[in-house]
């Protein structure tokens, strides 16, 4: 997982080292055990719900990937736009927004996010500048790049941040956006969670390259290739990006070399990597895992006050799973709205 | 034996053009390859190459005509050996020039309109109850309709902006950007690579944080590559955001078939995008509905589509002489009265229906004639108050039959309208086949007045 130096032979590789991570504050270690313990929680609240039949049709969870949004929300400001793809819960937490509105936008309820009208892949809040929770693969890398358009066009230094992964790396209009970003020096920060797996499909079975901070070569848009398991190494990376494209550098890709734990939907068979993979990934390189054992070996807090935060955490999402449940169903009449404006 | 040179059209759609300058004289010798002359259209300016040698031995057309027909003869080249002064017109025409050309459309060979038998009807905006009657008018073309709309709407709102490609430096591949990147710079007037998918993807992320994009497609026909940002993206936000956020944007650009420019240039897609709740389709016919509803288009807080069609881009019409005229969408206008049956169509669909009127209104047949201006929301009252009135329908468009518009108003008129029909609705469409290349195809795979004239009297019993 650790970075890797530029295989390219050109001196003109677009390529850059991954900077070394500084430590963590007590306050930045706790707050990004905090928040990934908040994603992960609710996410195996959201798993649970939907194998009790609550939460239906697709369900994407982020357990493993937590570093990634974790550290990038930590690197970011007020006022920049978050947008990503279908594995969304994750994101919308790290970006402020309520639990309570996200589990309830799960159970497809009048107060979900979405009123219930878009569900697990599609919820939005302009006031935390998150834009979604796109279903289909890639798009949300040209809405992204739109976001930065309007912030240059705007002329404000505000930047977008465009998630998508490893499958979404080969559509075509990714590319296309790579261009236009890298021609008009758009303020995005292109960030590839690398999980391994497209559904369930291998990286080395779907892409021919598989150095994913490669892929704005073409288009001369730098990348590095960063350790998405380690929220710290997340952050230096971030600031290195961000500093580039704030500064008015134009577009950056990370690629994060991260791992999904669960299944690439929960209806997901997992026949096409091996269990041991999987635990060993746990074992060795939980992001959550990391930050607590450093929190404890450096003595910034002790266990008794981690499960304090573990215990409001899991209040949290319980309530947030009650207030989901409880919540009416939207009325009958929301079918008709919202459909367009002022109609 | 002397050549004629004949005025060359510089797109498939062009019928006449002004000489703007002769770079020769009669007597002058010329080679293949020698430029000849400077001829312009409202869209285009080309020079005429000599593709043969000889003498200059007359020119025909003086510099500076305007409103040269294509085809016309505008010199006599005589060739070696012949006495130049002696040469005389030929009656048969010889290919003796080719044309490059400096601006035009991207697409297309150049070629002689299909549609020229289809000349600009007479019947003019009849009667809109949104203009009032003694308005002020000024005759103008579609094209300059809607770059003025644009113009306006951009000095109006810092939000509005186009994109697309080639509508800033070539100023419009069918120069309906014509002027805006003089006036408006390179940040509001922005040239893309040809990549559809991803500026539109680009342009509804911009809309989604609150710009106002007009994204110009060279022809909808290209926006194929893009149509999962205009349906997945732009059209259903709304709904899945519960109303947090939306596109408010303008997709558009020239529909539906221009000139012998075969199957994949040549689709009208009012259809397929008049299928999706979260958008606005409009088609305009007349240059007023142009400028009318483009600006309704800009400022409406939702996905617009906003259909032209090529043919129509130079025609001229009058147009209300007002500072701001802005027309309402979702409104049909009655383009013209009538007792016995109703035509439904829109934009160039309604030159058929208008021609056929006039023919069945000579046979006594009182003709109404709808333009819906815009197909979705579809205007069903004004259309229901009119068969109601009728009791026939009639309905015509150059898209594909199956699922078209007009299927869809047959079964609303049969729903809402059933006991007021004399007669089943005829819907007349384009061929359900792909468009061929072949002149006499592509007559055939369109509608033409004769389908029209035929359809009223079947549903008229005549």
């Amino acid at each position: 997982m650790a970075s890797k130096p530029s295989t390219s032979t050109k001196s003109k590789s677009t390529v850059q080292m991954a900077p070394k991570p500084s430590s963590f504050t007590k306050d930045e270690e706790l707050k990004a055990y905090y928040d990934m313990l908040l994603i992960r929680r609710f996410e195996e609240k959201a798993g649970q719900l939907y194998g009790m039949g609550h939460i239906g049709g697709f369900c994407h969870l982020y357990i493993g990937q937590e570093a990634v949004v974790t550290g990038m929300q930590m690197a970011i400001k007020e006022g920049d736009q978050v947008i990503t793809g279908y594995r969304d819960h994750g994101h919308m937490l790290a970006c402020g927004m309520n639990p309570d509105g996200v589990m309830a936008e799960l159970t497809g309820r009048q107060s979900g996010y979405s009123k219930g009208k878009g569900g697990s892949m599609h919820m939005f809040s302009k006031e935390k500048q998150f834009y979604g929770g796109h279903g289909i693969v890639g798009a949300q890398v040209s809405l992204g790049t739109g976001l930065a358009f309007a912030n240059k066009y705007r002329g404000n230094d505000s930047i977008s941040l465009a998630y998508f992964g490893d499958g979404a790396s080969n559509q075509g209009q990714v590319y296309e956006s790579f261009n236009m970003a890298s021609l008009w020096d758009l303020p995005v920060i292109y960030i590839i969670e690398n999980n391994r797996y497209a559904m369930g499909t291998a990286v080395t079975r779907s892409s021919a390259l598989t150095d994913f901070s490669q892929r704005g070569a073409s288009f001369k848009i730098p990348g590095m290739s960063v350790d998405g398991m380690d929220v710290r190494a997340v952050k230096a990376a971030g600031d290195h990006a961000v500093k580039w494209t704030r500064g008015g550098k134009g577009p950056f890709i990370l690629e994060m070399e991260t791992y999904r734990y669960r299944g690439h939907s929960m209806s997901d068979p997992a026949k096409y990597r091996t269990k041991d993979e999987v635990q060993k990934m746990r074992a060795e390189q939980d992001p959550i895992e990391q930050v607590k054992q450093r929190i404890l070996k450096s003595k910034m807090s002790s266990e008794d006050e981690l499960k304090t935060i573990d215990k409001e955490i899991r209040e949290i999402v319980g309530k947030s799973a009650e207030f989901a449940q409880a919540a009416p169903l939207p009325d009958a009449s929301e079918l008709y709205t919202d459909i367009l404006v002022g109609a | 034996m002397a050549i004629e040179i004949l005025m060359p059209a510089l797109s498939p759609t062009m019928e006449e053009g002004n000489l703007a300058k002769w770079l020769v004289k009669e007597g002058d010798s010329v080679s293949a390859g020698d430029i000849i002359a400077e001829i312009e259209t409202d869209k285009a300016t080309m020079e005429v190459e000599a593709v043969d040698e000889g003498v200059i031995a007359r020119i025909a057309v003086a510099e500076g005509a305007q409103g040269v027909k294509v085809n016309e003869v505008i010199a006599v080249l005589a060739e070696e050996g012949e006495d130049a002064s002696k040469v005389e017109t030929l009656p048969t025409p010889v290919e003796s020039i080719t044309a490059t050309e400096e601006k035009q459309e991207a697409e297309a060979p150049k070629v002689e309109p299909a549609t020229a038998s289809v000349s600009a009807p007479v019947m003019e905006v009849a009667n809109d109850p949104d203009v009032p009657a003694g308005t002020a008018m000024t005759s103008i073309t579609v094209r300059e309709a809607l770059n003025s709309a644009m113009a306006e709407e951009m000095r109006k709102d810092e939000d509005v902006f186009i994109i697309g490609e080639e509508v800033a430096e070539y100023q419009g591949a069918y120069k309906i950007t014509q002027n805006l990147l003089q006036e408006f710079g390179d940040k509001r007037v922005v040239d893309t690579p040809i990549t559809e998918h991803g500026f539109a993807g680009i342009a509804v992320g911009a809309a989604m944080s609150g710009l106002k994009p007009i994204v110009e497609f060279m022809t909808f026909n290209f926006a194929m590559q893009a149509i999962d940002q205009i349906i997945n993206s732009a059209a259903k936000t709304l709904y899945m955001s519960g109303g947090q956020m939306g596109a408010p944007m303008v997709f558009r650009g020239p529909n539906g078939a221009a000139a012998r420019v075969g199957a994949q240039h040549s689709q009208c897609y009012a259809a397929w995008y008049s299928h999706i709740p979260g958008l606005k389709v409009i088609a305009p016919y007349s240059a007023s509905d142009a400028k009318g509803l483009l600006k309704a288009a800009i400022r409406d807080p939702n996905p617009v589509i906003f259909l032209e069609n090529e043919i129509l881009y130079g025609q001229s019409f009058d147009v209300p002489d007002v500072e701001d005229h802005v027309l309402p969408i979702g409104k049909a206008r009655i383009h013209k009265e009538g007792t016995d049956v109703t035509i439904v169509s829109f934009s160039i669909g309604m030159k058929y229906s208008i021609q056929a009127a006039e023919i069945l209104e000579a046979e006594g047949i009182s003709v109404e004639i709808i333009d819906l201006r815009t197909i979705r929301p579809l205007d069903m009252e004004t259309i229901l108050t009119s068969v109601k009135k009728t009791n026939r329908l009639v309905t015509v468009e150059e898209g594909f039959p199956q699922s078209s518009v007009g299927c869809h108003i047959a079964s609303q008129v049969m729903q809402q309208a059933f006991d007021y029909l004399d007669a089943p609705v005829i819907t007349i469409a384009g061929k359900d086949v792909p468009m061929p290349y072949a002149e006499n195809l592509e007559k055939l795979a369109l509608p033409n007045v004769d389908e029209v004239v035929q359809a009223v009297k079947q549903v008229t019993y005549k």
